[in-house]
């Protein structure tokens, strides 16, 4: 196994493109590593993103954020500006593994390991977040929930690279929530989870985005759910709607976690819970 | 050792220098090139915590890291803790609260405990639990853990770094 430590994501995506045998990007880490010892990957050559000036930097501008691709969960979870504008963002992002883990895994890696049960990428999508790719030749910035198109395929050809995550600057009186069920208290897979993030005017909701992770192939955008919270000031008749359309978008696995049944119900019981705590961050009354 | 790569690196404050394959897991050279054997190999895939170290201040599984990765870092080990023979306030609580059976794992909870104590002096008993939830022990438990935490904590506060011998 060969080792390189790219000074631009250009010239990774170059090392990338141009290996014959089987290459790697390096992050954190924390997928990588583990399939390295599992005798799961064997690459040839393996790109280490880190060196690359800025990328492990989360810059804040008029429109919003750009988070390097190298940015760790700690340093994502330490940001005060980041943590205020999409703190449901920075939730899912610190809930997963442990702070050792937090020590290292990224926004893009855990994007880019395509898991269905990944906790940042239905939080990213309910944000709008985009995945800024380097290739060898062009840039493209593509919406996250067109990368993953299956569990461990990307949208990524052959040299491309995710070089940051971008969030939007949030509308007034937005508010974003996450959360994940797990079987225990911590250090867990997911085994439903809720993104939400909705925007109120005049105290009722105007715009909502409902997504799930961990019950179907991918993180799954639910229109009828966040349909059933427009217009509402989530009152009982509107949680409940939102429950229905949630659990009637599940399609989920049976697995030591949970069966199809349970994923099924707690879906709909998450995506409550999600709705009511978004709606207060985004200044509502309930 | 063909293909080996030449890593400068600091490690409890030492420049050191060592050479090692490029998929050899950061834990492994620790351990068998720098001689840190108070770097624990658990399970070698992030989940157990007994490789714990510090790079760049930031709290890391060392076997979820390469060797080549270190070059210009910094990069803590247990054996940073103690000064000029010295235990550190948290080593001396761990042998005072009998926090420890096999001790596979001590080096682990140390350093995390460490990090965490750097970052929040005064953590509840929760904020304790869910900083070593990526530390696991398998014969003691964790209440021992805890209060030994707790204890360097409080000891740290009032006391400065050090910790008192005992009498």
């Amino acid at each position: 196994m060969r080792y390189a430590t790219p000074a631009s994501a250009k010239e990774a995506a170059g090392l990338m493109s141009k290996e014959k045998g089987a290459a790697f990007l390096l992050a954190g880490g924390t997928d990588l590593l583990v399939k390295l010892k599992m005798g799961m990957v064997e690459p040839d050559l393996v790109v280490d993103i880190k060196r690359i000036p800025k990328i492990d930097e989360i810059q804040a501008s008029a429109k919003g954020f750009t988070i390097g691709a190298a940015v760790s969960g700690s340093v994502i979870g330490q940001h005060k500006g980041l943590k205020a504008a999409w703190p449901g963002v920075v939730e899912a992002a610190n809930l997963i593994g442990s702070d050792q883990i937090q020590g290292r895994a990224t926004l893009a890696g855990n994007l880019c390991n395509a898991s269905p049960a990944a906790d940042s990428v239905p939080a990213m999508i309910a944000a709008g977040a985009k995945a800024v790719i380097v290739g060898p030749q062009k840039k493209r910035t593509v919406a996250v929930e067109k990368v993953v198109q299956g569990p461990g395929q990307t949208c990524l050809t052959k040299g491309e690279v995710i070089e940051a995550i971008t969030l939007p600057k949030p509308e007034a009186r937005t508010g974003d929530a996450y959360l994940r069920f797990i079987p225990r208290t911590e250090m867990d897979i997911a085994v439903v989870g809720v993104a939400i993030s909705l925007k109120l005017e005049r105290g009722v909701v105007k715009k909502a985005k409902v997504v799930l992770g961990a019950v179907a192939p991918t993180a799954v955008i639910v229109p009828a759910a966040a349909k059933a919270l427009v217009g509402s000031k989530l009152d009982e008749a509107a949680l409940d709607k939102l429950a229905a359309a949630c659990s009637a978008a599940c399609n989920p696995i049976d697995d030591k976690r949970g069966t199809v049944e349970y994923r099924t119900r707690v879906a709909g019981v998450l995506a409550k819970r999600a709705a009511k705590i978004a709606f207060q961050r985004a200044g509502g009354a309930l | 050792m063909s293909n080996a790569t030449l890593v400068s690196t600091t490690v409890n404050g030492d420049p050191v220098q060592f050479a090692c394959p490029a998929d050899e897991s950061l834990m492994t050279a620790l351990r068998n090139r720098v001689g840190l054997t108070g770097v624990k190999e658990g399970c070698g895939t992030g989940d157990c915590g007994a490789c714990s170290v510090t790079l760049d201040g930031s709290l890391v599984c060392s076997c979820l890291v390469l060797g080549v990765e270190a070059e210009g870092r910094k990069v803590t080990t247990v054996e940073g803790l103690s000064e000029d023979g010295e235990l550190h306030v948290l080593q001396q609580k761990f042998i005072d609260h009998a926090a420890l059976q096999c001790g596979i794992c001590t080096p682990g909870f140390l350093v995390a405990a460490k990090s965490l104590l750097d970052r929040n002096p005064n953590p509840d008993e929760t904020e304790i639990r869910y900083a070593l939830a990526g530390n696991l022990c398998r014969c003691t438990g964790y209440d021992k853990i805890v209060h030994a935490v707790q204890a360097a904590a409080k000891e740290m506060r009032g006391n400065g770094k050090r910790s008192k011998k005992r009498s």
